[in-house]
């Protein structure tokens, strides 16, 4: 069994959030980046998954479309435990573009499960999982907190309103997940540190494939008016503004 | 040429943000001179599925088949896609929930639409259609421009006015191809009688200022007193005090409430990217500086286990 960990590098989502180029581009001077957080939750699952799996599992792998500068994010999940890694040297800029290409990694090399994070942290895109078990058709679940392998039956635990439902799925397919895969995402160790340099870091270049959307400009949403101060003493005047003036009550 | 719009059902019902879609699916409708089309799956009954022609869907389609009880993404996915070639969609409308992030990136890929996720706006324009979004996490607002014929939309909660225009539409009974359904749900664990976050009108939350888990109970019963859901933030959750499914934040859930009550939070910019669509915030804090005031509506420096306790009778005699 093969496990594919695809991951996107992000801003450090402490980043105070500025554009350039007329607003046209995403600041990126002194941006520090990561794993976007729910794949690197994705990513620590896949590795407690192998580690439990007698050898089960023979790998973990994670997959980034990006350009070179997203290198030092990959090498970070090598060092959190990846045995290796397939960077697609394309700027990810649409999810369309960006799953397809994915999907063609999945297709070389045969991958039982494909874990994606619900979402990455900058453009909120909610799609590059879904898209990618479409492009290759097989079952896709999302909102997945959590994922066994009982005997190599898969068990996934989806999160649903007000609750939570368990599901049997046919292999391959993709988990979209979100917090609850895991609680803490691993932190590299130096020992994973020193043999992440050593671990192989494949280029392969893009396929031609359309892009269907495009982030033309940004701007910076209303800025809200002074909040007004209440004295703790007169919890009154909070409820009443709440009924007449904000009127929600 | 129509507007489709896909309107989930919990047990048989539609909800207030199935109406919200539609009332949006009617404003593109009339927008580009085109129909708003309602499509509900699984079973609902026709009195309920007429709901919608109360908020300007002018037909509704419904595909009712028992291999459609539970949700798999690959079969809805196909029934959808079956649904929006014969009513030749040019959008398509899901909600920014679980289930519209579930099916509109696979909908995406089946139909080659360009998929824009959490959208707040109706299009500035149609050709091609230009839409704004959150990005960031609440931190900007994108314009994305969809550059394929056809575009699929989920609508970010609290963006569209519910808007009543009856239709007197007629429901259509659709006879789709389901194929091989691949995920079965073997268990369900549902929690009844509690407000949802998803759908909680206000939201009382509770942050590190707490102290301790054992802490919660003039929390509980502040939300009581309001009908309001019960959330927290990152490090509540972390530390074990309160489940998961209550952290509300930017790795946790994203809430759209008319009003939040944030209790001993400070307001770290992960939180605040959870709650950026609320209406309005109020914060209570003992440090004045803490940045969740600058996000806040209303705001009163003060200990919650000395405030709280006051604005449930406060709340109480307000009520009564």
């Amino acid at each position: 069994m093969k496990i594919l960990v695809c991951i996107s590098n992000v801003p450090d989502t402490t980043t105070k959030v500025k554009f350039v180029d007329n607003n046209t581009k995403f600041d990126v001077t002194g941006v520090q980046w990561i794993i976007n957080p729910w794949d690197e939750l994705a990513l620590t699952r896949a590795l407690e998954l192998k580690e439990a799996s007698n050898g089960a599992i023979e790998k973990v792998t994670v997959a980034n479309v990006g350009e070179i500068g997203s290198e030092p994010t990959i090498r970070k999940a090598l060092a959190i435990g990846a045995d290796d890694a397939i960077r697609i040297n394309a700027k990810a800029e649409d999810a369309y573009f960006v799953a397809g290409q994915i999907a063609e990694v999945v297709k070389k090399d045969a991958y039982d499960i494909v874990f994606c994070g619900i979402e990455s942290s900058d453009y909120n895109g909610f799609a590059v999982g879904g898209m990618l078990s479409e492009f290759l058709d097989i079952p896709s679940v999302s909102s997945v907190s959590g994922v066994e392998i009982e005997n190599g039956n898969v068990k996934v635990y989806r999160e649903i309103d007000g609750g939570k439902e368990t599901l049997s799925t046919e292999l391959p397919f993709v988990a979209i997940v979100q917090k609850g895969i895991t609680i803490n995402p691993r932190i590299p160790a130096m020992r994973g540190i020193m043999m992440a340099r050593k671990k192989p870091l494949n280029v392969v270049e893009p396929v031609a494939l359309d892009k269907l959307t495009e982030y033309s400009n940004y701007e910076m949403p209303p800025a809200k008016a002074a909040c007004k101060m209440i004295d703790e003493e007169n919890v009154k005047e909070l409820v009443d503004l709440l009924q007449n003036e904000a009127k929600v009550l | 040429m129509a507007i489709l719009v896909y309107c989930e059902n919990w047990d048989g019902k539609f909800k207030k943000l199935s109406f919200e879609l539609v009332s949006y699916a009617a404003k593109l409708a009339e927008k580009t001179n085109t129909e708003a089309v309602a499509l509900s799956i699984g079973n609902v009954a026709d009195d309920e599925l007429k709901q919608l022609g109360k908020f300007g869907a002018k037909k509704i389609i419904s595909v009712n088949k028992d291999e459609l009880k539970t949700l798999d993404n690959k079969v809805y996915t196909s029934v959808i896609a079956q649904v929006a070639e014969k009513e030749n969609a040019q959008i398509l409308v899901l909600a920014h929930n679980l289930t519209g992030k579930a099916l509109s990136p696979r909908l995406s890929v089946k139909l080659k639409a360009g998929l824009v996720s959490g959208v707040i706006e109706i299009p500035s324009n149609f050709a091609p259609i230009n839409v704004k979004k959150k990005s960031f996490t609440g931190g900007a607002i994108a314009n994305v421009v969809v550059n394929s014929n056809m575009a699929i939309f989920t609508l970010s909660p609290n963006s569209c006015e519910v808007t009543e225009n009856e239709t007197n539409a007629a429901v259509e009974n659709f006879d789709a191809n389901i194929g091989n359904v691949a995920t079965k749900v073997v268990d369900v664990n549902k929690v009844t009688g509690k407000i949802l976050l998803s759908d909680a009108e206000i939201v009382v939350s509770g942050g590190r200022g707490m102290k301790s888990g054992e802490n919660w109970a003039p929390l509980e019963e502040l939300a009581q007193v309001l009908g309001a859901g019960v959330a927290c933030s990152r490090p509540v959750s972390d530390e074990g005090w309160r489940p998961h499914e209550e952290h509300v934040g930017q790795t946790g859930k994203i809430i759209a409430p008319n009003l939040y009550i944030a209790l001993g939070i400070s307001g770290a910019i992960q939180h605040l990217g959870g709650v950026s669509s609320t209406k309005y915030l109020v914060a209570i804090n003992t440090d004045k500086d803490a940045p969740i005031f600058e996000s806040s509506d209303y705001g009163i420096v003060g200990d919650v286990r000395k405030v709280v306790p006051a604005l449930i009778e406060a709340f109480k005699e307000a009520k009564s």
